[in-house]
This record gives C-alpha cells, structure tokens and sequence, in this order.
C-alpha cells in the first residue's frame, strides 16, 4: 500500500504550433496508487514551485469516457494496457527506476498546440459530414414503434462505445482514421433508424476522412491501441458499404 | 406527519415565477398556445448564444438552429461531446409506462417532489416529467443505442427513489450515449450552417446594457485573445460548482465561472447549500489525487456495508469476525438497511469515519462488502451482475473486490442549486436563460437518480426553444448592440486587466494548491452535516484563504498561448466567492432538506427534519458588487398537488 516509486520521464516539450520542440528529462517520486495523469499533476507542481514551466497536458473526465486525454507512454497510444485510456492507466503497472518516455499523439491531422496537446478537430469534421440521422426535434415517432433486434443494438452499441480520442490514428503507422470513422458510421448504419441516409452519410464521411488522413493497410494497431477495443470488423463493414454507396444509383438512394 | 403552515409567507418582488395559472397537467400546453411566436422567416434575423455544449447546451443550439436562429455555440472543450454529461452511467427517466406497472407522468412529477424533500417548484417539475417521454423518442430516432429486449423493445429497470421501471440505459454510459445522440443533432446544424460552432472558448462575462442581455465576452484558450460576441438572447447550459470541493466525480474542467460571472451581472443564484453527495465512490488514495470516481449505487443491492466495532483497527477485513463488525445501516435501519437513501446512507459513513472507524490506508472509507452475495449466488453471478465495476475498482485501488471488501466513501456529485430561473428558464437578467444542471429548477433540495438527464435534454429540446421565442418576438426589428459599443469595450478590457493581474501576481503557490485547500475547508464545513459553528468557522476561513490566494498565487506562463494555468486561477478566484455564498446559504437555512443536513435540525433518531413553516422557499441571492455581501430574496413554494410529508426509512 502507498509504496513510492522513482521513475525518469522524458517529455516531449513544444512551446507552440510552429516551434521545434526537444525532449526535457524529469525526476518523479511517485505512489504506486496514483494515476498516471496525476503522476504528471505532481511534476508540474514541482516544476511550478521551482519557478519553470508546468508541461501542458489535457483530460478532463479522468474515467476513460471523455476522450480528451491523449499520450504517448512509451511509444504506446494511452500506454501499455490494453482497453484503457491515459488516464485510467494507474503507477502499479510501472515499477521502480523505469524510465518513461512521453509523447503526444503525433499525425499530420493532428498539429501539436503545446508540449503534449494536440488538436483533433478532423475528427469533428468527420462527424459533421455525416454522422447524425436527420431527425428534428418533435419529429420522433413513438421510441417503440421501430423495433430493434437486440443483436443489432448491441452491434450498434459496440461501436458507439468509440469515445473520439484519437488514439487509433496516432497508433497507426499511415496515421489512418478508418476505425474512427468506421465505429462512427456502423453505429448509425447498423440500426433501421440509420437506414434512409445510410449510403450519403457512409460517402460523405469516408470522403471528408480521406481529405484529412492517411490510408488503412490492415495493421490493426488502431484496434490494439483503442481504450474501448472497437473491432476491426467495422472497417470491413464501412468498405462494404462504402463500395455499395459508389455502385448506387444516387437516385435510388435509400433502397437495397 | 403534514404541517400546517400558519405563517405569513411572501415571495420577493425581485422574483416573478410567471408560473401560469390553471391546472398543472394542461399548464404547459396552455402556456406554449399564449406564449408569443416568431415567424419562420423573422428567425433568422435573430442571434442566440448557447455557451456550454453538454445534454442542455448541445440540445438547445441544434434545436434552436433547426428552427431557423442564427445560432452560436461555445465550448471551452476541444470538441462539444466531451461536455461532462458524457460520463453519466445509470440512465434517463422517462414516464412512457412501457412496463405497464402504473407509471404517469403524474407518478414521476411526484415522484420528483417528493424525492427533491419539497424543496422545488411544482410547475416546473409537472413539464419536465410531462417532456421527459418526447425525450426518449428523440433519442431513439437519433440512434442512441438504449437497451433493448429480445422481441426488439426498449428496456427499463428501476432506479433509487421509485417503485416502478422507468429508466431507460445504454448500458453503463448512459451519458455517453445521449451526448453523442445531441452532439450529433449539433453536428448537423453546424453542417447546415445555423449553427456557428466555437471550440475553446471560455466565456467571461455576460454583456448587459440598459438591463437587457446583448452578449459575451470570451477568451479564446489558444490564443488569448478576448473577444465580444453580440446576440439578443444568451443561454448558459454551463452545468454544476460540485468542483468547489476541489475533490469530486465532476471532470477535471468543470467549474462554476459562467454561471457564477452571469450572477455578478445581476442572475440571482439559487440555493447554492444544495449539494448531492453520492454514497458509493472509491475513496482518496493520497494528498494528491486529483478526482474521484464514482460507482454505481446498484452495488448495494447485494453489497453489504460495514466498519469494525473496535476504533483504529488495523486488521484486515478477513482477520475481523463477524462479532467484532458493525453493518450500521443494517442495524439503524432494520426496514431498508444497506438500500437506504443516498443522503442517509452518506451521512452514516461521515458518523462512523469522524469516529475513528474509518477503514484502509487512510482510514477515510467504510467496507461494502460481497462475501455473503458470492456464496448465496456464485462469483460468476455477482461478476455478470457487477464485472464492470469490479474491474474498475480493481484497475484504481489495485485490490481485488471479490476476495476483499471494496472500499467506499461519499463524494460530491451533482449541485442542484444554480442559476435562478422563472417558469421560462430566465434568469432575473431579461435575456439571460440558464438550463440543465446550471440552474436550480427542478430538483429541490436532492435530486433522483437517472433524473439529470433527462432535465438537461428537457430543457434544451423541449423548453427553452419556446420559451425564447416568448422574449424574442418583442425585438423583432432591433439589431444586435455593435461589438464596437462602449459596454463591449469596457468589459472586454476589464478582462484583459483580470488576466494581466492574475500574471502579475507572481507569489509562490499554484492554482491547483489554492484550490485543494478551498476545498478542505468546503468539505469539511459545507459537506455532507453542517452546524452553524462549522460554517462561521467557514465564513472567516475561506475569505482569509482566498485572500492569501489573491496576494501568493503563482500563475506560470503567458496570456499568448494556450495556458492551463491562467485557465485555472480565474475559475479558482469564482469558486472562492460560491464557497462564500454558499456557507452563507447553509447558515440561513436552519433547517435539514435532502442533501442539506443542518445538525441542529433532526428528529430524535437523528434524521432529516425539514421546517416547512420557516423554509419552504427557494433562497435566491443577489450580487451587490465585489465589496458587499449579497442579498437574499425568497421565493415561497407552495405545493398544490403534493402532500408534506416527513421521509422516514426505519
């Protein structure tokens, strides 16, 4: 319980967009009990009483649903553990006298703000091409009037368990958003609510992903990386659709 | 026990409910028919800023961009779904009887009355259970992916507070998946072009001219750069101040500025003593845990609670017998034991922990636990029921629940204070409005589980964008006021000035240290009991710490790029001034309510005793400028349709 541990960190620190930026070298101490997050709360309040700059971080929720944390620990998208993002990773798994190396999530679409911040605002891009049903408010029939087969809400649910995080497109070496974009789409594709806008929003979205990331050649990191384990077989899905939605008539949009 | 009430009771002329008259079950109906209309083509002539994009926010831009308003939205957030509505686990209440077992829109109105201890208003409170089954059809077409039952129907299971299955889940994330649900709607408008979307960008104050709202200030957390932006109405949908006890399940940027900055224009703030502390969270592990995390309470359907008999024991659970162990709840309230109340069931692990009983390292948790469920059921039972939670504590405390007791402790969760709005959702700044956890509404005094959801989506779809047009219809013809106008100007600079005297400060300790220490003293004082010499004690520490604060505080950095610091030190100073209020408004209420337990006020087995004669009133509070204490004005309750009643749980 509460055993301490020393590690040595080297940050990734950038003092903006346009600046070069250099690794720094810092002594933490460390209980075993603490978060990761809050292993890095614990330098900048060193750093601070020392008078230098805190290094720049963001999370927000600290339980591995919000999304914004990010990190590279190690070469690793939110670190060693599989399932889990930054800031659920916990000092236990790291032992004494390790040496940590932390980078920020690093893709073209992905510009760095400061030291570990980066922006991920493609990925809203994404989302705004597409991801939604066109349903006003006031429009919705009665929930129960469209009944959902069970498998296909939980296949459903499984991809819209994707928080947005980005760690799939920081893990892959062609800084591809397939399975990103992928889970977004299958979520909606895959419910009969989804169904009338299912082959714009699948060419849309891949569309728009394609002006701002690179290309899926299979690796399967993203899916390694993913804090929620989405599966690699959206991707497959989202192909298949998306090679049905380019063969379509448009005219007959909305039709099998 | 019912109590007459003989008083002379009177509400503040300050404060105009505009609750309509009539019966309540046709009150909003009627109501929405008298309220004034905007035609579709004069909407786009009209400019409403939504600031926050969580359920509230998210819902109330995308609608009031579908209805044709030329819409902006802010969020200090890199991207609107990771508003902290995103990590709501349980569900969302609405009264669509689909189980068939007796629920009305009526049995949830008074199903909220009572379990908000008859602390809110009734009319609000009738229209939010009377939209919250629109909701659910909303979110069904969007596709958030509800739990469903095999024949392809949707799902409920009851939750605290209720007797019948009302609440509707997406598994354990709930939040997340309306979020996304609104998020989307948001994402459509801002493709669509009404909806202008700002990410990061924190708003500093509210623009008043002439007592009518006509903006805000923002700072954009990138750059730095304060910026005006004009509007004919301004809804805050900025959430709770549960981060004013620095150690809370709020994310780590929640906070209070928004709400707090609009109540310095001239928004009463509302019952600020109103806090809901949530009986099962894991406990701090050290000085420096930066949060605390939640689980959900379902646990103590089968978990049983206790703590040794004996003071300072440091034996490990297996090590004490069953005759040296204390199952308190079991044994104060034989009729509900471990499934009491959320307040009572805080409240007790405080007793037992203040008395030295405290287990774990740090002696600050109570023992929940499963050795008696998993040889009744079976591990892999208790692992089908409970495996995500058992696997969430074992990832943070490094124990593993099904061979020793989880460790627990109360944490903050919800505020049901806020912001204080009429019957529209105004604030008392015409122009103003204030939705979802940010204002006081519809909880009283203590919020039901699975209810936050479905307030803050109520608001945003189904309320405020009528209630707006009922202001807006008035100014057709009128411009925006100009960014230029010298009421932007000077607010613009007094936020410039703010900024550069946070960097100036150059003292020794951090935000974040500032902000530990506000909250011990918020914790300690203003927690979950509360005596009025605690909050004196509370009344002379925290302006002398936030004194301290003002001359000691160390901000690095610079005001040109992003700085998380500088970010943090004005939400601190906010917090400092709420904590003030809000020990001011635990004093004034000498009476215990919900999530409000004054030690001087409980029955003789040490309970909740409300003084409905005295207090049954909303407490609204004005700003009188920096060096002036606020002034409180009172809104009386009355309660038509729901009986008084004293809650008891033996």
């Amino acid at each position: 319980m509460n055993n301490e541990i020393n590690l040595t960190l080297e940050v990734w620190r950038q003092d903006g967009p346009n600046e070069s930026g250099r690794f720094e070298t810092y002594d933490a101490k460390v209980s075993e009990d603490a978060s990761f997050l809050e292993m890095l709360d614990l330098v900048n309040e060193g750093l601070i009483e020392d008078d230098r700059q805190p290094i720049t971080f963001e999370s927000d929720c600290r339980e591995g649903i919000c999304g914004t944390c990010s990190l590279m620990i190690n070469g690793e998208a939110h670190g060693p553990n599989k399932g889990q993002a930054t800031c659920q990773l916990h000092m236990r798994t790291f032992k004494n006298g390790d040496h940590i190396t932390v980078e920020p999530f690093r893709a073209t679409s992905f510009p760095i703000i400061k030291d570990l911040a980066v922006s991920r605002a493609a990925l809203d891009s994404i989302q705004q091409s597409g991801g939604y049903i066109s349903v006003g408010t006031g429009s919705a029939p009665d929930a129960n009037l469209v009944p959902v087969p069970k498998e296909a809400a939980e296949m459903a649910f499984d991809a819209a368990a994707c928080i947005g995080c980005g760690a799939c497109v920081a893990a892959c070496p062609n800084s591809a958003a397939q399975l990103f974009t992928a889970a977004k789409i299958q979520h909606l594709n895959l419910l009969p609510q989804g169904q009338p806008e299912r082959w714009s929003r699948t060419e849309n979205m891949v569309d728009t992903m394609e002006e701002f990331f690179g290309t899926c050649t299979n690796h399967g990191e993203c899916h390694e990386a993913c804090p929620k384990e989405i599966s690699l077989d959206f991707i497959a899905f989202m192909n298949r659709d998306y090679v049905k939605a380019k063969i379509k008539n448009r005219t007959l949009s909305g039709q099998r | 026990m019912t109590m007459t009430d003989t008083s002379v009771r009177t509400t503040s002329p300050a404060l105009d409910s505009k609750v309509p008259t009539g019966d309540i079950d046709t009150m909003w109906e009627n109501h929405k028919f008298s309220m004034k209309l905007v035609n579709p083509s004069n909407k786009r002539k009209f400019t409403v800023i939504v600031v926050g994009t969580g359920l509230a926010g998210s819902s109330a831009a995308a609608t009031l961009g579908e209805l044709g308003y030329n819409v902006k939205a802010f969020t200090f957030h890199d991207s609107p779904r990771r508003a902290h509505s995103i990590a709501a686990q349980g569900g969302i209440n609405g009264a669509k009887n689909y189980q068939n077992d007796g629920d009305s829109v009526y049995r949830l109105f008074y199903d909220t009355v009572k379990g908000g201890d008859y602390r809110s208003r009734e009319a609000n409170v009738y229209r939010l259970a009377e939209v919250s089954t629109n909701i659910i059809d909303q979110a069904t077409a969007q596709g958030v992916p509800f739990a469903r039952e095999y024949g392809g129907m949707l799902d409920n299971r009851s939750f605290g507070g209720a007797q019948v299955s009302r609440t509707f889940y997406a598994r354990g994330q709930t939040g997340q998946q309306l979020l996304i649900g609104a998020y989307s709607a948001l994402n459509r408008q801002i493709e669509a072009g009404s909806v202008e979307m700002y990410n990061r960008m924190e708003m500093l104050d509210v623009v008043v001219k002439d007592g009518e709202t006509v903006g805000i200030i923002t700072r954009d957390l990138l750059t730095g750069e304060v910026e005006s932006h004009s509007a004919h109405a301004v809804v805050l949908a900025t959430g709770g101040y549960g981060n004013v006890y620095y150690l809370s399940t709020n994310a780590m940027t929640c906070n209070v500025t928004a709400a707090w900055r609009a109540h310095r224009k001239g928004a009463f703030f509302a019952n600020p003593c109103y806090t809901q502390i949530h009986p099962t969270c894991i406990p701090a592990s050290d000085d420096h845990q930066s949060k605390l995390t939640l689980m959900s309470e379902s646990l103590r359907n089968d978990g049983r609670i206790w703590v040794p008999k004996a003071f300072d024991d440091d034996r490990l659970a297996a090590d004490i017998p069953e005759a040296e162990r204390d199952y308190y709840l079991e044994r104060k309230y034989p009729a509900f034991g471990n499934l009491v109340p959320r307040d009572v069931a805080s409240r007790n692990a405080k007793t037992v922990v203040d008395e030295g009983r405290g287990v774990g390292p740090l002696k600050n948790g109570v023992f929940l636990d499963f050795e008696d469920a998993i040889s009744r059921y079976g591990k892999e039972e208790i692992a089908a029921r409970y495996g995500n939670l058992f696997d969430m504590y074992a990832n943070i405390t490094g124990e593993d629940p099904y061979n020793r007791p989880m460790r627990i402790y109360p944490a903050t969760h919800y505020t049901m204070g806020g912001l204080w709005v009429d019957y529209q959702l105004m604030t008392t700044i015409p122009g103003t409005y204030a939705i979802g956890e940010a204002n006081f509404s519809d909880h009283g005094a203590n919020r039901l589980g699975a209810s936050a959801l479905m307030q803050g989506l109520a608001d945003g779809y189904f309320v405020l964008p009528y209630t707006v047009g009922d202001y807006l219809a008035d100014k057709l013809g009128d411009d925006v006021v100009p960014t230029s106008d010298p009421v932007f100007v000077e607010a613009e600079n007094a936020i410039r000035d703010e900024t550069a005297m946070w960097l100036s400060v150059k003292g020794t300790k951090s935000p974040e240290y500032y902000h530990r220490e506000l909250g011990k003293i918020v914790q300690n004082e203003i927690g979950m009991a509360r005596d009025k010499n605690g909050l004196e004690k509370a009344l002379s520490e925290i302006p002398a710490l936030e004194e301290e604060f003002k001359k000691n505080v160390r901000v690095m950095g610079d005001n040109t790029s992003m700085n998380v610091e500088l970010e943090k030190v004005g939400r601190v100073a906010d917090f400092f001034e709420l904590a003030t209020l809000k020990a001011r408004d635990a004093l004034e209420r000498e009476e215990s309510c919900g999530g409000h337990f004054r030690v001087e006020s409980q029955t003789e087995e040490g309970e909740a005793l409300r003084d409905d004669e005295n207090f049954r009133h909303v407490s609204a509070w004005e700003w009188n400028g920096q060096d002036t204490s606020q002034t409180l004005h009172k809104e009386q309750l009355e309660f038509d349709y729901v009986a008084l009643t004293q809650r008891s749980y033996k």
